[in-house]
């Protein structure tokens, strides 16, 4: 067959699916199954050595789970990709191939809150020590490597106010040091922002939000450039040297340029345990197969909102990208130029009481924590999620008691914008 | 195929074309040691029905998945169609040279992922061979069959075929649309220096 190069929507369709081998089935099968059987013994042997492709147990792989690996690894531009049970545990067990205790990693200050927690206390407790470093000054980044860095963690879009990062700067940074980047893409998806192609080693998504799109299912997933050499110095004992697990098996030397993916699968997932069910794998890449249909929809309806939002009597400020008077609308126009995404936030000349009214007014916009849905989300950092904080306290955190943050979804631009007019008092 | 390829990305019906067309394959450097890679490469292939031939000069009188060991090259009984090997890119020439003495000549040269010598590949292209290196047959194998899609690893490669369920022993079809021109350079770049990021 001719070697050609398939589009985006092609691959969001196909990449990773064929026709069920034992029934024909089209769709790809929900194989809602704990375990696979054995041809023989032989077979068995080669299976756990990790000398022949197939499945054991659904921990480690399974036939639907797969399809949603491959699809996404097509989508991103990476080697392989490895999916888990939520984006949390994705980040998991990245961390995990890459350090001990007493190693550090640098993130950038702007991120999801969830992952700040994450990387604080969860990550402390197993000596993983995180370095916060301003993603709006690169030279942050640099001043933080220590001989201790292990990676770089960074959002593309980022959390809250959906900011651009400068990923190929960063890129830069990581490289000098030695040491992988990771790029969490929930925000962009692949549709939006590729990381790979500037310079990422790792991406990870939560999978839960626009790549599934629906607000069914939770999923995370880990994408594998195949761009790091982690047996240069030593530095990656868990892909460079022997495993006694499998018997003194090196997983670079063996796996390559996917061998990555494959120590999250055999070192982190096995040992972990923190897998997808294969129904959600089925509900989530049902979502990817219209991702490039729902990000044109959720971009356009999110520059009309905050156009209009920019000219409203009762709104002080907008916090887009997309807008030509965002202080990232460079950044966006570089690296997100089919859209900057569908999260932004915005403040309101009536401060804290204000943004409790917005909410409570809005008929349409649901009042939830999460992004990334069919339906348009809303809430109030202020008196929600950071209510426990004082006020300079959540102005840090960047939820100032002002502040209302949206995800924008795929219903009429029109509606929307008469939902919230009329809940900010027309 | 007297030009010579582009050994930074190989299309992918240069390496279709190579795993259709061989039946016989000598591994040089074949361990029997069953974490090592060649070890991986020798059985899966022999899964797949190629004629494996397990070249160790250290383990001669000793046989790997019942093929008996022998000393080199020159001590196989019958053609060769492609030579396997697994020995740093420092080594490789004098195996070429003594693959490019045998009559008939072998129709491959392969060279293992961390495996390149240009000088060597030059002369095999010149005496009418073709070669790949730094790619490992099983993992292509494995990718243009998508049998290596079990593992979540991007085949970059499409079908809407049926396909039947591969068990021991069966050939699979390769014939499956390709992505990306078969561009497979991402597999270089953990082996060499990066140079830019876009």
């Amino acid at each position: 067959m001719t070697d050609r190069t398939p589009g985006f929507a092609t691959l969001a369709v196909h990449a990773g699916a064929q026709p069920d081998p034992t029934t024909g089935a089209r769709a790809t099968p929900i194989y809602q199954t704990t375990s696979f059987v054995f041809n023989d013994a032989d077979h068995a042997a080669s299976l756990f050595g990790l000398q022949a492709f197939g499945n054991i147990y659904t921990r480690i792989t399974n036939p639907t789970t797969s399809v949603l690996e491959e699809r996404v690894a097509a989508l991103e531009g990476g080697t392989a990709a490895l999916a888990t049970a939520s984006g949390h545990a994705a980040q998991l067990v990245v961390m995990q191939q890459l350090l001990m205790p007493g190693d550090e990693f640098i993130a950038a200050r702007k991120l999801y809150g969830g992952s700040i927690n994450q990387f604080t206390h969860a990550f402390k407790s197993f000596g993983w020590n995180v370095v916060w470093a301003d993603p709006d000054d690169i030279g942050s980044f640099q001043r933080a490597v220590t001989p201790k860095t292990k990676a770089i963690f960074i959002e593309s879009i980022a959390n809250p106010a959906g900011s651009i990062t400068d990923i190929e700067a960063i890129a830069e940074v990581a490289r000098n040091a030695g040491v992988p980047l990771i790029v969490d893409n929930t925000l962009a998806t692949p549709y939006l922002i590729r990381p790979i192609d500037h310079g990422a080693d790792i991406v990870v998504h939560s999978l839960t939000k626009f790549l599934g799109g629906h607000g069914n299912s939770l999923g995370g997933i880990i994408v594998d450039a195949g761009t790091f050499d982690w047996s240069k110095d030593g530095k990656y004992p868990m892909l460079s040297e022997p495993r006694p697990e499998y018997h003194g098996l090196k997983l670079q030397e063996t796996f390559g340029n996917f061998s990555f993916a494959i120590a999250c699968r055999v070192l982190g997932l096995r040992d972990l345990g923190p897998a997808l069910s294969p129904f959600n794998a089925f509900l989530l890449m049902t979502g990817i197969e219209t991702l490039p249909l729902r990000m044109q929809k959720h971009c356009e309806n999110a520059k009309a909102i905050a156009e209009f939002l920019s000219t409203h009597k009762a709104v002080s400020a907008v916090n887009y990208s997309g807008l030509a008077s965002s202080k990232y609308n460079a950044l966006a126009r570089k690296y997100a130029p089919k859209g900057a995404g569908a999260v932004f936030t915005f403040s309101l000349k009536g401060g804290y009481q204000a943004g409790v009214d917005l909410v409570s007014n809005l008929k349409l916009f649901s009042h939830l924590a999460n992004v990334g849905d069919t339906r348009s989300l809303v809430i109030h950092p202020a008196s929600t999620t950071h209510s426990q904080l004082d006020d300079a306290q959540k102005t840090a955190a960047g939820a100032a008691p002002d502040m209302v943050r949206v995800s924008i979804g795929i219903e009429d631009k029109e509606d929307l914008i008469a939902d919230l007019d009329e809940a900010l008092g027309g | 195929m007297l030009n010579r390829m582009n050994h930074d990305a190989y299309p992918d019906s240069y390496i279709r074309a190579i795993l259709n067309g061989v039946k016989t394959i000598a591994v040089v450097g074949a361990s029997p040691l069953n974490v090592r890679p060649s070890y991986f490469v020798f059985k899966y292939l022999a899964e797949r029905g190629y004629d494996m031939i397990p070249i160790n000069p250290g383990q001669v009188g000793n046989s790997l998945l019942g093929k008996p060991f022998v000393a080199s090259l020159r001590d196989i009984d019958r053609p060769v169609d492609m030579v396997d090997i697994f020995r740093a890119s420092a080594h490789v020439m004098p195996i070429v040279e003594e693959a490019l003495a045998l009559t008939p000549q072998p129709k491959v040269i392969w060279m293992q992922i961390g495996v390149r010598n240009d000088d060597a590949a030059a002369r095999a292209e010149a005496a009418g061979l073709q070669v790949v290196m730094n790619r490992c047959p099983k993992i292509e194998y494995g990718r243009l069959s998508s049998e290596i899609s079990w593992m979540g690893v991007n085949s970059r490669t499409l079908s809407s075929k049926r396909a039947p369920a591969p068990v021991k022993g069966m050939r699979l079809s390769l014939d499956r649309a390709s992505v990306a021109g078969g561009d497979t350079a991402a597999s270089d770049r953990a082996t060499r220096p990066r140079s830019g990021t876009s």
